[in-house]
């Protein structure tokens, strides 16, 4: 029993320094990212979430070429590729244009990297996150960026829920569509930021998505949504930094295993469709 | 003076070398393929997903190297199994852009897992990079009769859908009422985006077949109405954009600042992109003019159709 306990929670999962700074670390993200998933559901722009975070892993090796902070380079291609489809949005299909940027930001990154000349490990950790990695100044910086998106989004929220709930009554009503999609996009290349440098490129966005689309499941207020949202993501990661430390599989796996088998256990037993489909039983 | 230029735009050797020329014949294929499959994305909504599938080849690859199997068939499992899995899970237009999205996360995790077990018995890091990046330089000869055959397969299996996927695409509502399977269309159009998607991951890298599978598409669909011709455009939009961007990486050798070549798929994306801004920027500018001599312009659509027959004397 004691051994079982000891390869459960082997000694340091909780006190060492690193350890400590990845479980701080990791809860902001995933708070972040519950936050912003909720949006990014709401308004089906999951393209978005998945498309800014590979296009800022192309920013990181633009700014090792050149030479400043990789993550300065991340910021600058996500929140640059978020104006970008916010831009073409106006004329084209918004999936549309998000791939055309996608792959542009994405081309862009390939020539750097091809011109790097050097082997550059901490750009590739990029694509599939250190999380067990990360260091206490990161943490700061992390805790900072994330400080000022989610108050943008609390800024942005009444309106935000309007326009994507009823279009033309937030139209009606003053709000207007083209800056208040160009600001929430500004938002999800924040958020993206800064989970990317914890989660990775390729799985900060199953952060975003499966918590709200499985907190949507259960409850149809905003407010629980968003909450509950961010709660199962806390819960997705911390059970993931858990497991990884004990097997020693990555924790994108992890990650997007539990991610996925939230989702589909939501959607299995799904109460609020239920009790709509019986409240329009009740109707007819 | 003449040779000077043609020597400029063509570098030495351009047409005698034979990694070219075998990149210019499977990135012409791979392109006339994916601009029409591509056509059908974007119609119907599904850039995420010709997206996803792209990603999932890294799995694929991965899974299958574990396996010890050829790559291809890990690409070709994997898209058309995540393919039925986004179709099915997505069956509400609501849910599409969701289930896409789990479906790529778990996809993706399920790659990273596969690519910690490869590299903790062998040393394969490249290999991720590769299947993003791709090189339509490095292609192995042995895939080119596989390959080739899949894209023909799949040419047939568009030509046998074209008028019910037409139909099912523009308006579910009209198809189902004339007895098309729609559900079924949906799914044998999702296999035929896969091995589209798979094949050129597996040619040219996820990255180029995005963005051979949107870009032309998009751009066709701004410039013509048809979409019979819409397809052929992006197939020639396709075509073009491969072959300046090979040109350019084949001139790039000599450029600054490392004289080692940029990548194809840089130059591929720019052209593609700068042609969609084009085609939007010129059917913007077209549709004013027509706007402005339509006699109708201050009425609302049905009111037009109201209005025409009277004025021809009909009623």
């Amino acid at each position: 029993m004691s051994t079982l306990w000891s390869w459960l929670f082997p000694p340091g999962l909780f006190s060492s320094s690193f350890m400590v700074d990845t479980w701080e670390g990791a809860s902001i993200v995933a708070v972040i990212a519950g936050f912003v998933g909720f949006f990014v559901v709401l308004r089906g722009s999951a393209f978005v979430a998945h498309a800014l975070p590979k296009g800022g892993f192309a920013g990181a090796a633009c700014a090792t070429f050149f030479g400043f902070n990789s993550i300065l380079g991340l910021a600058m291609f996500s929140v640059g590729g978020a104006l970008g489809i916010a831009w073409l949005g106006r004329r084209g299909r918004h999936d549309v244009v998000t791939a055309l940027t996608l792959v542009f930001l994405l081309g862009t990154g390939a020539l750097f990297l091809n011109l790097n000349n050097l082997y550059a490990p901490e750009i590739y950790s990029l694509l599939f996150g250190e999380i067990l990695g990360i260091t206490h100044r990161e943490v700061l910086d992390t805790a900072a960026i994330g400080v000022i998106s989610v108050v943008l989004l609390g800024f942005l929220y009444r309106p935000l829920l309007l326009l994507s709930i009823l279009p033309t009554t937030a139209e009606a009503r003053g709000i207007r569509p083209r800056r208040m999609e160009t600001v929430f996009l500004i938002v999800v290349g924040l958020a993206t930021a800064v989970t990317v440098p914890i989660v990775g490129a390729l799985l900060s966005f199953s952060l975003m998505i499966a918590p709200a689309a499985a907190a949507r499941y259960w409850t149809v207020r905003p407010l629980h949504a968003m909450g509950l949202s961010a709660a199962i993501a806390v819960f997705i990661v911390a059970l993931s930094i858990f497991l990884s430390y004990d097997t020693g599989w990555p924790v994108g796996f992890f990650v997007a295993a539990l991610a996925a088998a939230v989702y589909a256990l939501s959607r299995a037993l799904h109460p609020t469709t239920r009790t709509s489909s019986k409240a329009r039983a009740n109707c007819s | 003076m003449w040779s000077d230029v043609f020597h400029a735009v063509f570098a030495p050797g351009f047409f005698q070398n034979g990694s070219v020329r075998q990149a210019l014949l499977l990135g012409s294929a791979t392109a006339i393929l994916s601009g029409m499959v591509g056509v059908f994305a974007v119609l119907r909504g599904q850039s995420f997903a010709g997206h996803a599938l792209g990603d999932f080849g890294a799995t694929g690859a991965s899974g299958a190297f574990l396996l010890g199997a050829p790559a291809i068939w890990g690409f070709l499992t994997v898209g058309l199994l995540g393919g039925t899995a986004m179709d099915v899970l997505g069956r509400r237009p609501r849910e599409r852009d969701v289930a896409t999205g789990i479906t790529l996360t778990f996809i993706l995790g399920l790659g990273a897992l596969f690519l910690y077990f490869d590299t903790t018995h062998s040393n394969t890091t490249g290999a991720p990079m590769t299947i993003l990046f791709g090189s339509i330089f490095l292609i192995d000869p042995a895939l080119v009769p596989i390959t080739l055959s899949l894209a023909i397969l799949t040419l047939m299996l568009l030509f046998v859908l074209y008028r019910p996927l037409l139909l099912s695409s523009l308006s579910p509502d009209l198809a189902r009422a004339r007895g098309v399977p729609v559900r079924v269309v949906s799914i044998l159009f999702m296999s035929a985006l896969a091995m589209t998607v798979e094949q050129a991951a597996i040619l040219i890298g996820a990255l180029l077949s995005t963005a051979l599978l949107i870009g032309p598409a998009a751009t066709a669909i701004r410039l013509v109405k048809r979409p019979g011709q819409a397809m052929t455009v992006a197939a020639l939009v396709g075509l073009l954009a491969t072959w300046l961007g090979i040109l350019c990486a084949y001139d790039s050798y000599n450029w600054p600042p490392l004289h080692r070549g940029w990548p194809v798929s840089f130059f591929v994306a720019a052209l593609l992109l700068l042609f969609y801004l084009a085609a939007s920027a010129g059917a913007t500018s077209i549709s004013r003019v027509r706007i402005r001599r339509n006699p109708y312009r201050h009425f609302p659509q049905t009111w037009k159709k109201v209005a025409s027959p009277r004025e021809r004397g009909d009623a």
